[in-house]
């Protein structure tokens, strides 16, 4: 109840920067174009498919995709970090709740405008300007609604984790320019990770968390594989989901201890 | 009964220093050095001590935003920083210099918000916001976005926002800093209106002595992150010999100058007609200086000055200066 306040906080603050919500899709929508003219040039060098994707799954990875950007919000600011430097989370730490799931419901908030804002925005655009691949099983619209949760939450964690390390570093730039590159080459954004030899994109599917943020979503929403497959994927997503938000916590926990306040 | 216990509490902080071009030393300082502090409910207390002394980083480590280096602290029963939630609930904290507001939202919003967070009671909030709106006169600014609130609106907003949910410990970090003349006066007497009522304890930091004097039954004086002087105002002030003066306008100046014991000549101004004696110790009362005095001259006008608490704690902090820094 306490933190569905946040939820709710997280949304209207959002719904307030209509301008900065439209400028994000018009710019999600631009590199959609370059992306997708890009990857359909690879598939159409190697007779209209690349690793498992026809033309009209790879169109849908890219224009989910680029929707799939403002959902988990990939790039947002450091704001956490900001706080943490400046001595201001200290009226979030006098508060009766804990930090990570008040940010989480924040961001959760954010998200859901974000799903009718940004995600919806790049899908139409693409459906209007290529030929987008429909699921043809129902079960893979829940599945990738589940999947779309997962993954904005352990897109949050890996943000909170960023900005948490300004608890130990004063300057949090490090992690933060680590992270974007891990996210776009790991992730899926720059190219399927599918595009690599099986073994090593497996590896990375399984043991970092980049993956469950862009690339199992949209290959659950393409239906790559069968739905027990769909299925694996997704709980590969919720393994990481869990292991992320209890390594968030753990790291809040000794961050509070280390803590140096700045500032009389 | 006791709310506040600390034992030996004492916080470091490394500080890097550069040691030539390259080479960086690390430094530790000690900004708050062994407190022994026991607070009982009802209680309230005056926090004071020089700029650097270590007031903020103590209310830190009370309230549970700092972790401290070493020590024991214990608050409503509560560690403070691992405990530090179900702290929250029963302790209200003001930093004067830092707002704890939603920036964007007006104070309605704010304190609707505070109500889900701290799952307080409609009656009950209702209740204790209805009485801040008025004796803190919030409701000209009630819907205004706290970003656009002036200082001394924005304090009374901070100041409601840390009762809402009824604590049984008040921390005050500087409340009154920047405010205006009506506005502290405002804020003191809201929280003399808190301290009254009795069961809400008071912990206050100001360099403000005025906010003392009104609210403060007992005073805590640090420096350098150690308790110099834990009691009540008068016995600061006989520990640290305020002076009481007595000020006398003469027809003449004296001829013979009056010598009483423990009594001084602290000035003498216009042409000798205007004395300020000091009396300190207690073998000569006012009554009898003027008694004396009368004997010597012809008196036009008296008055009596009791002494300030400023210049006591003026006189503390010289006393630690003329001691220098190894002291
Ligand atoms: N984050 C920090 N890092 C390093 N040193 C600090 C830090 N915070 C405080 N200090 C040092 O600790 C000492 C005590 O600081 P503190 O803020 O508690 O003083 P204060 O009594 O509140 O002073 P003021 O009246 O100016 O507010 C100071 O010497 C200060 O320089
Ligand atoms: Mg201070």
């Amino acid at each position: 109840m306490r933190y569905l306040v946040y939820a709710v906080a997280g949304f209207r603050r959002y719904a307030t920067y209509r301008q900065a919500t439209l400028a994000a899709v018009f710019t999600n929508c631009v590199f959609g174009f370059l992306r997708s003219a890009l990857l359909l040039a690879v598939a159409g060098a190697s007779a209209g498919a690349v690793a498992g994707y026809d033309e009209q799954q790879l169109a849908t990875f890219v224009w989910v995709g680029q929707g799939l950007i403002g959902v988990v919000s990939l790039w947002s600011p450091p704001e956490l970090a900001d706080r943490i430097r400046s001595g201001d989370v200290v009226a979030d730490l006098l508060r009766p709740i804990d930090l990570v799931w008040q940010l989480l419901a924040m961001d959760l908030g954010r998200a859901t405008f974000a799903l009718m804002t940004r995600l919806v925005g790049p899908i139409v655009v693409g459906a209007l300007a290529f030929d987008l691949f429909a699921p043809r099983r129902f079960s893979t619209y829940p599945l990738f609604a589940c999947s779309l949760l997962l993954a904005t939450v352990i897109c949050f964690g890996c943000r909170y984790l960023v900005n948490a390390a300004a608890y130990w570093l004063l300057d949090a730039r490090g992690p933060q320019i680590a992270w974007t590159l891990c996210n776009g080459v790991l992730g899926g954004l720059y190219f399927p990770l599918w595009f690599l030899p099986s073994g090593a994109a497996l590896l990375i599917v399984v043991a970092t968390p980049f993956p469950s943020i862009i690339q199992l979503p949209l290959d659950i929403l393409v239906e790559r594989g069968s739905p027990e497959q769909q299925v694996v994927l997704l709980s590969v997503q919720a393994v990481w989901a869990i292991v992320m938000l209890a390594v968030c916590r753990e790291v809040q926990r000794r961050g509070e201890r280390r803590l140096v306040l700045q500032g009389g | 009964m006791t709310v506040i216990e600390a034992r030996a509490l004492r916080k470091e902080f490394v500080v890097r220093v550069k040691a030539g071009v390259l080479r960086r030393e690390s430094r530790v300082i000690a900004a708050v050095d062994g407190i022994d502090l026991t607070v009982s409910r009802g209680d309230m207390l005056g926090y004071i001590g020089p700029n650097g002394a270590g007031k903020s980083t103590t209310l830190k480590m009370l309230t549970g935003v700092l972790y401290p280096s070493s020590g024991v602290v214990r608050v409503c029963g509560f560690e403070p920083v691992p405990q530090r939630q179900a702290l929250a609930r029963r302790i209200g904290v003001v930093f004067g210099h830092r707002s704890q507001l939603w920036w964007d939202l007006p104070l309605r919003d704010s304190f609707a918000l505070l109500r889900h967070i701290y799952a307080v009671p409609a009656a009950d909030h209702a209740a204790r916001l209805s009485r801040c709106r008025k004796l803190l006169d919030l409701d000209p600014f009630l819907d205004t976005p706290v970003r656009q609130l002036s200082l001394g609106q924005r304090m009374r907003g901070e100041l409601t926002a840390a009762l809402l949910h009824g604590p049984e410990v008040l921390f005050l970090d500087e409340p009154t800093i920047g405010l205006d003349l009506v506005s502290k006066q405002a804020v003191r007497s809201f929280l003399a209106g808190i301290g009254d009522a009795g069961d809400t304890t008071l912990v206050l930091t100001t360099h403000d002595l005025a906010d003392i004097e009104r609210l403060c039954r007992r005073l805590v004086v640090i420096d350098r992150g150690r308790i110099v002087h834990d009691g009540s105002l008068d016995e600061l002030h006989a520990r640290y010999g305020s002076r009481r003066r007595v000020v006398v306008d003469l027809d003449a100046p004296l001829v013979t100058p009056l010598a009483l014991p423990d009594v001084s000549v602290e000035s003498i101004e216009a042409d000798g007609r205007r004395i300020t004696y000091a009396l300190e110790g207690g073998r000569t009362t006012a009554g009898e200086l003027v008694r004396r005095l009368a004997e010597l001259a012809s008196i036009r006008d008296i008055s009596v000055l009791e002494p300030a608490i400023e210049d006591v704690v003026a006189r503390l902090y010289a006393d630690r200066d003329r001691h220098g820094a190894g002291a």
